[in-house]
This record gives C-alpha cells, sequence and structure tokens, in this order.
C-alpha cells in the first residue's frame, strides 16, 4: 500500500519537475488575483488585510482545482489509467499518493500567497503556529477532496466545468474553517482559532475515510 | 458478454488460446477486438458461464489477473512529460522489476543514447510505441494483449517486435495481436481469429492444444 502510494507521489512530482506548470502557470495566475482584488477594493489596506484569510482560501481553492484537474489529465491521456490498473496498484494507494502530490503542490502555491499577502497587502501575522497548521490540516484536506472529485470526472467530456461545480461545495467547510483560523492568525478576529483548526482535522479525516471507501469504485468505473 | 457502459460489447465469444501461443485476432471496425483484449486483461465487467485467462477467473476477481499480464491499446500508455529514461524507471518501479531490465528494453528498441533524455512528447509516434512497448518488455507478462503493436513501427522496430513476440511465446508466454494488417499477422501469428459483430466467425489455422486461457 505505501509503496505503491509512494511510486504515485514519486511519479507525479517528477512529471510535475518537468513541466513545470505549478511554478510557470499557477502560481503565477494566483498572484494576479491578489494583484486584481487590489485593484478591485482601490488599494484599500485595511479592507484588503480583512479578507486577506478569505483570499487566502479562495486562491488555493482555484489552484486547487487547476491542480487536481492536471493531476488527472496526465492519468486520462493515452490510456494511462488502464496502465496504473494493469499494474494492480491498490486504488486507495493511487489516490493517496496523488493526493499528497497534490498537496505538496498546493503548499507551494499556498507558501506564494502567503507571500504575496505580505508583501501586497502588507498584513502582519500574529500567530505563526496558527497559521502554519491551519495551513497545513486546511492544505491535506482539500488535497485529498480534490483529488477524490478529480478521480470522479476523469475522462468526462464536461469534466474542465464540472469538477469545480462539484468540488466547491464539498470543499466549503475547508474554506469557513480556514478562513476563521486565518482571521484570528492574522489579528483580524478574536475567535477561537484553534477550534476552526481542529474542525480542518475533522473534516480531513472524514474525507480520508470517504476516499478510502470510494477509491475502488472510483478507479474502477474511471 | 462484456459491459462498456452496460451495453453488450462481445455477443458471446468462445475461444480457447493455448500456452506458447501467437493469435492474431481481425476483424472490422467495431467488432470488438479491443474489447476482446481488454476483457482477457480483467479490466471490462464480464456475463458469462466462463472466463478464465491464464487459471484466474475473471467472474470472480478481475483485477487478479492483470499483474500478470501486459496491454497495449491504441495509444501508448506514457506521460508525455516525462524523459524516456524516466518512463522506463517509473515502469520497472511499478512492475517490481530490476532495475537492468531498463537499459535492455531500451536497448532492444533503439531507445539508448540521445533518446534517453529527450521528453517523450518530442518523439514521433512510432518512437512512442517503442517506449510502450519497451515497457512491455519490462514487465514480461505471462499474456500479452496488443492492439495493432505494428502501427506506426518503422521496418526495423516491426522486425524487432517480431522477435519479441516470437522469443516471449517461445518462453511459454501467450500473445493475442489486434490488427487489420492481416499479412502482417500471417508471419507472426500460427492462428488467426476474426471477430464480427462481438463473436468469433472465422479461426484460421491449426490448433489442436489444450487451453490455458479461456474467454467465454
Amino acid at each position: 500500500m505505501w509503496r505503491d502510494a509512494w511510486l504515485i507521489f514519486r511519479k507525479d512530482l517528477m512529471i510535475e519537475r518537468r513541466a513545470r506548470i505549478t511554478l510557470t502557470q499557477i502560481v503565477p495566475t494566483v498572484l494576479l488575483i491578489l494583484v486584481v482584488f487590489a485593484f478591485a477594493f482601490d488599494a484599500n489596506a485595511s479592507l484588503l488585510g480583512a479578507g486577506a484569510g478569505g483570499l487566502y482560501w479562495v486562491a488555493l481553492l482555484f489552484g486547487g482545482v487547476l491542480g487536481a484537474k492536471r493531476s488527472f489529465d496526465i492519468e486520462a491521456e493515452g490510456g494511462n489509467l488502464d496502465a496504473l490498473r494493469m499494474g494492480g496498484l491498490e486504488p486507495a494507494a493511487v489516490l493517496c499518493g496523488k493526493a499528497a502530490a497534490l498537496a505538496v503542490q498546493l503548499a507551494v502555491i499556498g507558501t506564494a500567497t502567503v507571500a504575496g499577502l505580505l508583501i501586497l497587502y502588507s498584513v502582519t501575522v500574529d500567530d505563526w503556529l496558527l497559521l502554519v497548521v491551519a495551513a497545513v490540516t486546511g492544505t491535506a484536506a482539500f488535497a485529498v477532496c480534490a483529488t477524490l472529485y478529480g478521480a470522479m470526472t476523469v475522462g468526462l467530456r464536461s469534466a474542465d466545468t464540472l469538477l469545480p461545480l462539484l468540488l466547491i461545495p464539498v470543499a466549503a467547510p475547508v474554506l469557513l474553517a480556514g478562513t476563521r483560523a486565518f482571521d484570528v492568525a492574522l489579528g483580524n478576529s478574536a475567535d477561537q482559532g484553534w477550534s476552526w483548526t481542529a474542525l480542518l482535522a475533522v473534516v480531513l479525516v472524514t474525507y480520508i475515510a470517504v476516499g478510502w471507501a470510494a477509491a475502488g469504485p472510483l478507479l474502477e468505473d474511471a | 458478454m462484456a459491459l462498456l457502459d452496460r451495453f453488450p460489447a462481445l455477443a458471446g465469444v468462445d475461444l480457447d488460446v493455448a500456452a506458447g501461443e501467437i493469435v492474431g485476432i481481425a476483424g472490422p471496425n467495431g467488432a470488438g477486438k479491443t474489447t476482446l483484449l481488454r476483457a482477457c486483461a480483467g479490466l471490462v465487467p464480464l456475463r458469462a458461464e466462463r472466463a478464465e485467462v491464464l487459471g484466474f477467473d475473471l467472474l470472480a476477481d478481475r483485477r487478479a489477473v492483470r499483474r500478470h499480464v501486459g496491454l497495449l491499446g491504441h495509444r501508448a500508455p506514457l506521460y508525455g512529460d516525462l524523459r524516456v529514461c524516466d518512463q522506463l524507471r517509473h515502469c520497472a518501479r511499478l512492475l517490481d522489476a530490476d532495475a537492468s531490465e531498463v537499459s535492455s528494453a531500451a536497448e532492444r528498441f533503439g531507445l539508448g543514447g540521445r533518446l534517453e533524455s529527450v521528453a517523450i512528447r518530442r518523439l514521433s509516434e512510432g518512437q512512442q510505441r517503442r517506449v510502450a512497448l519497451a515497457c512491455l518488455t519490462i514487465a514480461r507478462p505471462r499474456l500479452w494483449l496488443l492492439d495493432e503493436p505494428h502501427a506506426g513501427l518503422d521496418s526495423t522496430s516491426r522486425a524487432a517486435l517480431d522477435e519479441l513476440l516470437a522469443g516471449a511465446a517461445a518462453a511459454g508466454a501467450t500473445v493475442m495481436l489486434a490488427t487489420h494488417e492481416t499479412g502482417r499477422a500471417a508471419v507472426a501469428t500460427s492462428r488467426q481469429v476474426t471477430l464480427v459483430g462481438g463473436r468469433v466467425a472465422v479461426v484460421a489455422g491449426a490448433h489442436d492444444e489444450t487451453d490455458s486461457s479461456d474467454v467465454a
């Protein structure tokens, strides 16, 4: 199981290393969104600072949709999904490896987004530990969820539009809890930041359990 | 009967294939050649009285046979962004094969030297086909299922493929290859099966062996 997951994780990151889609296309697009938002709010520093937490998770959601789509596009082209099935890999291991690789790519996007918020929006961080733990937990939860829905829509003609349509409502708890935790970490709220982070962990465990149960049917029928 | 999205694609194929045999599958477009190969690979749900490949019951568990089967479809299952050597190494890791298999497979299909470090999407269709065949060689399957394997290959690679298949069959592996090139298939195959409308219409060539693979 873990050997299979490691194989997929390594292969996906090797493809990303060669193609550099995250670094050269998704990260610049996400940074562009931050710039466009700054223009939209007339560079109002207090308004931008107040919305920075939400903007981070929206940016991650956007990057995650693109990343999950690409993660399964490379399997759909040329019948690579059949090759994985023929390799006798555990379906749960395939999803686990792909989710871990997507999480690494999302971590790169997240780091660039935080840097963008610090530089472009001049936000300050009150609690770095909370920020990092919430970011890691939320990113992992979103990566698992995006991978599941990527597997569900792979090969469908309308996958481009169907993936965000299905994924965004299901990922809403990550967006909500992540935003609340970030608001506390950025000093925009006196809420219970760690409670929201705990909720992110619960959501992560739920997504993993669902993914584990659904992996077989998802990859067999994809 | 094989089901594709609940639609029957094979309307009852009665075929016994012996170990070490090379069988050509011919027939018009849509006859069920590709579906038959995918069914033998355990990739298609089946409804049949009996469906056995390499001793594995496909009706009971169609996943178990996959590890022992090498399937090459119309399109080469490759990752365009990987280099040739990365792709071959990935195949070796996936199949738990020895790393030394990689260099011998690359050499056999002329993928050594400069080609090793070229991204797969930069290769011609024929070269990509050669990479896919090299991956199959690394797998050393007991059953080779090839869909139009000669398509896009130059004469040298075709000869290498024929030699490879003959060698695999001599070593006891079974080969089933779907092709429209009946002239080409006649050179390599010991028996020619023609499918029409999802059924076996004609079987040409002597065959008296007992079966090791049976797809019904």
